[in-house]
C-alpha cells in the first residue's frame, strides 16, 4: 500500500473527499480552515445537464494551481497552507469537481483568500468543462 | 527544428488530434506556428481569436520565438471549477 504524501496541488481522476483534502493542510499552528467545494449542477440556462466532462492539461494545470497558492501566500501573509484538488473526467450531477482548502492561525484572511482562489482558478487554469445534455453538448467557459 | 503542439477541448475535437509534432524553421515565432497549423488544419481557424498560447507550461505572446523541443499548447477559453 502506497504511503506517498499527497500533493497540495493536484489534478486527479479519482473521486474527491473534502475531509481528505482538508487533511493535507494539517499543522499544529492552524486555528482556521476555509473550504470551497465545486459541485456539478443539474441545470444551466434552463437546460437539464446530463453530465459534465472535465479535461485538463494536467502538467500546466498543476503549475497554475501552485502559482495560485503562491499568489495567495504573497498577498495574505497569515495563510499557512493552500490545497487545490480538481477532478477530471466524466462527472454526473452532484459530483464534487473541485476542493479548495486553506488554513491560517486565525480566521481574518481566509475568506478573502478563498474567494480569490476560485476566481483565479476559473481565470487561468487550463481545465475545460464540456456540458452534455440530452440532445447536445457545449464547452463552457466564463468568457 | 521540431516542436510538440498539444490541443484540448473544442479545438482538439475540431481537428481530431490531441498532439502533433511540427517542423519549423529556426527562430519561428508562435504566430508563425499558428499560421502553419491553420494552413494544415483549417478547422482551427475559428478558435484563433479566443485561444491563448502556452510554451513549456507558461502563457506567452505570439511574438515569442520557439526553440527545438518546445512543447506548445493551444489553450481555448478555460472552464475549470
Amino acid at each position: 500500500m502506497s504511503a506517498a504524501p499527497k500533493k497540495l496541488f493536484e489534478i486527479t481522476i479519482d473521486p474527491l473527499s473534502v475531509d481528505e483534502v482538508v487533511g493535507r493542510l494539517a499543522d499544529p499552528s492552524i486555528g482556521a480552515i476555509a473550504t470551497f467545494v465545486g459541485v456539478v449542477r443539474g441545470e444551466t440556462d434552463g437546460r437539464q445537464v446530463h453530465h459534465l466532462e472535465y479535461e485538463a492539461y494536467p502538467e500546466m494545470a498543476e503549475d497554475m494551481l501552485r502559482q495560485i497558492g503562491a499568489e495567495i501566500q504573497q498577498r495574505w501573509s497569515t495563510i499557512q497552507r493552500v490545497a487545490i484538488v480538481h477532478r477530471v473526467g466524466h462527472q454526473v450531477v452532484g459530483t464534487v469537481s473541485v476542493v479548495i482548502a486553506l488554513s491560517a492561525p486565525h480566521r481574518e484572511e481566509v475568506f478573502d483568500a478563498l474567494h480569490y482562489a476560485i476566481d483565479r482558478l476559473k481565470d487561468i487554469v487550463p481545465i475545460w468543462k464540456k456540458e452534455v445534455w440530452a440532445d447536445g453538448y457545449e464547452w463552457r467557459s466564463e468568457r | 527544428m521540431k516542436v510538440t503542439v498539444r490541443f484540448f477541448a473544442a479545438p482538439r475535437e475540431a481537428i481530431g488530434r490531441s498532439e502533433i509534432e511540427q517542423h519549423l524553421p529556426e527562430g519561428a515565432t508562435v504566430r508563425q506556428l499558428l499560421d502553419e497549423l491553420t494552413a494544415q488544419y483549417p478547422a482551427l481557424h475559428r478558435y484563433l481569436e479566443t485561444m491563448n498560447m502556452a510554451v513549456n507550461r507558461h502563457y506567452v505572446d505570439l511574438d515569442v520565438e520557439l526553440r527545438d523541443g518546445d512543447v506548445v499548447a493551444c489553450v481555448p477559453p478555460v472552464g475549470g471549477g
